[in-house]
């Protein structure tokens, strides 16, 4: 019989982690003991629970890493609410990778780098990020801008603390939108950050975050001189099958879950307003 | 050339019969013409075409796709698809076999689809010319020859015959078992298809012209203010999709029957509210967006990816069956006139 | 009739008296008439038909066109009047912003039935009194009007507009018809047959939905159906009792609300006799609790949202056999 694309193979969770109040990231591996795929950074896979549904996450952990993939999700609908609920050792289903993931070996090799991610928008960013760690010598300086609601909504902070702030070459901004106990970094909004810290238009700019984020830091790019063909980020929308097949990704003449979700925003100026 | 006196057909339907699954379009009880499973007693329509198009032979409403036993915290993946045996369907028009290529680009496009892949394998096409066509019909718009449609064979019928050409390899292998077909010439065919390329140019929707749809023009079509208008009595069922040969949206669900989850896909349409609808909400918020994303589709966005070739075959089902009668003519026709 | 249904749209627009009226806009033949808002009297002037072909009921879009700022006009037919007053009886439509014109009927045609009296390829019709004269691509045909009448009209229960600002042509009265007729039939026969003539009609169902959304008294904001959180949602039927089971808990939801307009078999692309599962409930509430014809007035409470202590115990089933 054949093996067809919309049948999952099984995965075991095998570590969850709480990161925010609503964000945990989960660990999956093959019931074979093995990384399920190799993917791209920016791709996505499929997670189901038999019986919930199957929804379509970004894939958070590098392709470096060697025996697993992570995803950091954030509860919001029937199939999350059940993902945070189940304890290590759930099997669950899994396909992938999705997608056409982040251009790290083409057009962003050699570039400086600007991340600029908000919320539960670093999950696709994360992966890129200790990709291009990994090959740290592929890619020019790195920026991270990532802001959220609070301290406690920030997602790995203990990551970002301990690896990403004490290696060199890596400069990380944090911001988030109102004062805390315990917090004396930077506090505001990201597109209003990123003005402010008045980036080289040299950058490469990976982006991704709530929509309302991406529409005024474009905006602000925009006025420090970025042209649109130096940022990329994610779409998110309802997916069913991620082949490209079952019609709800698609938006004009493109299928968000084959041809994304990554874009560059000037391609997206072709596309219809309808995302 | 072959052929076969019409008062033979019943013998020929359980020759091929004999061999495979044989479907015709025969009429249901309603009086509307179906594919049916043919048996002794199943008679060929003489309606034009069926309700429902010859995609649901390959691309069927609710699908088998996997079952799971959950037990505790582990599941096992239990394969339970619907078995498709080698078939043969009779009687498919110019139109529909045209739809099959359109639902090819789709379904077996890399990742390939099995399930649709297999249906395909398994199924033998046998086309049916049209000779009276309804004024509903516009597949000459799409370049498809109703008096000489494609298949694995294709037919013709008059008062007296069924005439009967082998076109594909498939097609030839059956034809060599069916020793109740007996040769001719084409000198009948050949004047049957004249009389229908006359009626196909008196035809009133002959004359549509799609030349001007251009996909670089795609923002300009969205955009367009005619969506409003066209899309205000829209009801947001789903005949249009359902009826349409060329429509292959779907939905995969859960059935959780207590002892298996059984997934299975179901056709969908991207005029009901939920198709785009997620936790935080939906980016086609009215009936608007969603009426303008199936037309879109249809006449701009499939056509981009396609080299200009259209996602619609003219069958003219839309036409016929939309409770409003909004259809893709109207649309194409109003926004042929909104973007020069 | 036409002229002066046209006229007193360019009329109502001209002076005024409302913004915008919905009506029927003529199409690519002379059937497929779309229900459409007119808001200029140059639109009315181009596209507004009126003719055996304005089948389509126009109440349920006044749920939202009554919201939808300024005042509408309509044009009711007598039972599209019913689903109206039904609509404003549950406090759907905002009667105030609504300008009601209501029009005598002789009774609505059917294309379907017109292609099946063997015209095929319909280019042209004309309507008289009491036939049809068809033009089609292969010939001419003259067919007898009442042969050609939409279900609903054959078994026309009513002849009155039951809500109008005004009325053009003369307001008829409510008549006896044979409308439950093949309902009697069904009861008749054993519950066997019965189930096979059900499963033989709803097997052809393809929830396209176009019954549900078509439907007046389907004016859910969301459907149980589409709805997540129902424990019922219910994309494609699964097997032959979720094809069942969608129909029937449809006329149960509409049960006591249902006017018999007969839109659901009308648009049925299926050619469903929906209808029959709605007569059903009717014939039951009349004989159970009394005549009642939903829509008729305001005031009358529906008998199954008005417990009496007369009412019949839910035994009534086993008393009548099943039936």
């Amino acid at each position: 019989m054949r093996q067809d694309p919309l049948i999952p193979m099984l995965g075991e969770v095998t570590m969850i982690r709480t990161d925010t109040p609503d964000v945990k990231t989960f660990r999956v591996i093959g019931v074979d003991g093995k990384k399920p795929f190799v993917h791209i950074p920016g791709q996505c896979a499929m997670l189901s629970i038999p019986g919930v549904g199957e929804a379509l996450f970004s894939i958070t952990s590098s392709p470096t890493e060697e025996d697993y993939v992570d995803f950091s999700i954030k509860k919001c609908g029937c199939v999350t609410q059940w993902l945070h609920a189940m304890e290590v050792g759930q099997q669950v289903t899994i396909r992938g990778p999705y997608g056409n993931g982040f251009p790290v070996d083409t057009e962003l090799a050699g570039k400086d780098l600007l991340f600029i991610a908000g919320g539960i928008g670093l999950a696709p960013l994360h992966s890129v990020i200790n990709y291009c760690r990994h090959y740290r010598d592929r890619y020019g300086k790195i920026d991270i801008v990532y802001g959220s609601r609070s301290k406690d909504d920030l997602v790995d902070y203990p990551e970002i603390l301990e690896e990403w702030c004490k290696e060199d070459g890596i400069n990380v901004h944090l911001t988030i939108d109102n004062p805390q106990e315990g917090w004396d970094g930077h506090v505001g909004f990201v597109p209003n950050y990123v003005k402010e810290l008045a980036f080289d238009t040299s950058k490469t700019v990976l982006m991704c975050g709530p929509p309302i984020m991406i529409k005024f830091t474009l905006a602000g790019l925009q006025e420090l001189g970025f042209d649109k063909s130096q940022v990329y980020t994610t779409f998110e929308l309802k997916m069913k099958c991620a082949l490209g097949k079952c019609g709800r990704c698609n938006i004009g003449d493109k299928y968000v879950c084959k041809d994304g979700p990554v874009f560059r925003l000037d391609e997206m100026d072709e596309l219809p307003d309808e995302y | 050339m072959k052929k076969i006196a019409r008062s033979e057909l019943n013998a020929l339907f359980a020759a091929i019969s004999a061999q495979k699954q044989l479907y015709i379009p025969a009429d249901t009880k309603a009086g509307q013409a179906q594919f049916t499973l043919w048996q002794d007693g199943i008679v060929l329509t003489d309606k034009l075409n069926t309700v429902r198009s010859a995609k649901d032979l390959f691309f069927p409403q609710v699908e088998q796709i996997v079952n799971f036993k959950v037990t505790g915290k582990t599941m096992e993946i239990i394969e339970n698809r619907d078995v498709s045996e080698p078939f043969v369907v009779f009687g498919v028009r110019a139109c529909d076999c045209r739809s099959f290529d359109i639902l090819d680009t789709v379904f077996l496009a890399d990742p390939v689809d099995t399930f649709y892949q297999t249906r395909r394998e398994n199924g033998l096409v046998i086309t049916m010319a049209c000779s009276r066509p309804e004024e509903t019909c516009f597949c000459g718009a799409f370049g498809i020859d109703a008096a000489n449609p494609a298949g694995d064979i294709t037919c013709w019928m008059d008062e007296n015959a069924l005439y009967w050409r082998a076109n594909t390899q498939k097609g030839e292998e059956l034809t060599a078992t069916l020793s109740i077909l007996v040769d001719c010439d084409n000198t009948a065919v050949a004047s049957m298809q004249e009389k229908t390329r006359e009626i196909l140019k008196k035809l009133p929707l002959n004359d549509l012209d799609l030349s001007n749809f251009d996909s670089k023009k795609l923002l300009e079509y969205f955009n367009a203010d005619v969506w409003t208008e066209l899309s205000e009595s829209c009801l947001g069922c789903g005949t249009c999709t359902f009826v349409c040969p060329t429509c292959q949206c779907y939905d995969v669900q859960d059935f959780d029957n207590g002892r298996e989850v059984r997934r299975f896909r179901c056709w969908d349409s991207c005029m009901y509210s939920d198709f785009t609808m997620m936790a935080h909400g939906t980016n086609r918020p009215t009936q608007k967006e969603r009426f303008r994303q199936r037309f879109m589709h249809k006449l701009v966005y499939y056509p981009s990816n396609n080299g200009g070739v259209f996602g619609c075959v003219g069958c003219g089902r839309c036409l016929q069956k939309c409770p409003i009668h909004m259809n893709i003519v109207k649309v194409a026709k109003k926004l042929k006139e909104a973007v020069k | 009739m036409q002229k002066r249904i046209k006229e007193k749209a360019l009329e109502l627009l001209n002076t005024g008296v409302v913004d915008r009226v919905l009506g029927w806009k003529i199409g690519e033949f002379f059937y497929d008439l779309t229900p459409a808002v007119f808001e200029t009297a140059e639109e009315v002037e181009e596209n507004f038909v009126y003719s055996g072909f304005s089948g389509a009921n126009l109440s349920k879009y006044l749920i939202a066109q009554s919201r939808a700022g300024g005042k509408v006009a309509v044009f009711l037919k007598p039972c599209d009047s019913y689903s109206f007053q039904q609509l404003l009886k549950e406090h759907r439509i905002l009667r105030e912003n609504v300008y009601v014109v209501g029009i005598s009927c002789d009774g609505m045609l059917d294309i379907e039935k017109i292609r099946a009296a063997g015209c095929d390829g319909v280019i042209a019709v004309k309507e008289n009194v009491d036939s049809l004269e068809v033009e089609t691509l292969y010939d001419k045909k003259t067919l007898n009007r009442n042969d050609c009448l939409l279900e609903r009209c054959l078994v026309c229960k009513s002849k009155k507009v039951v809500v109008f600002d005004e009325m053009i042509g003369e307001n008829g009265e409510e008549q006896e018809t044979a409308r439950f007729e093949m309902v009697a039939k069904l009861e008749a026969m054993s519950p066997e047959d019965r189930f096979e003539f059900w499963r033989g009609e709803l097997s052809r169902c393809i929830r396209c939905n176009a019954c549900r959304n078509v439907c007046p008294a389907c004016s859910c904001e969301k459907c149980v159906f589409d709805n997540d959180k129902s424990g019922l949602r219910n994309k494609a039927a699964a097997d032959d009792f979720e094809e069942n089971l969608f129909h029937l808990i449809r006329a149960f939801h509409v049960a006591g609300r249902c006017t018999d307009c007969g839109e659901c078999s009308r648009v049925c692309p299926q050619n469903i006799p929906l209808h029959l599962l709605n007569r059903k409930y009717i014939k039951d509430i009349n004989e159970l609790y009394g005549e009642y014809q939903a829509g008729a007035d305001m005031e009358t409470k529906s008998p199954l949202t008005n417990f009496t202590f007369e009412d019949c115990e839910p035994s009534i089933i086993h008393e009548r056999g099943g039936v």
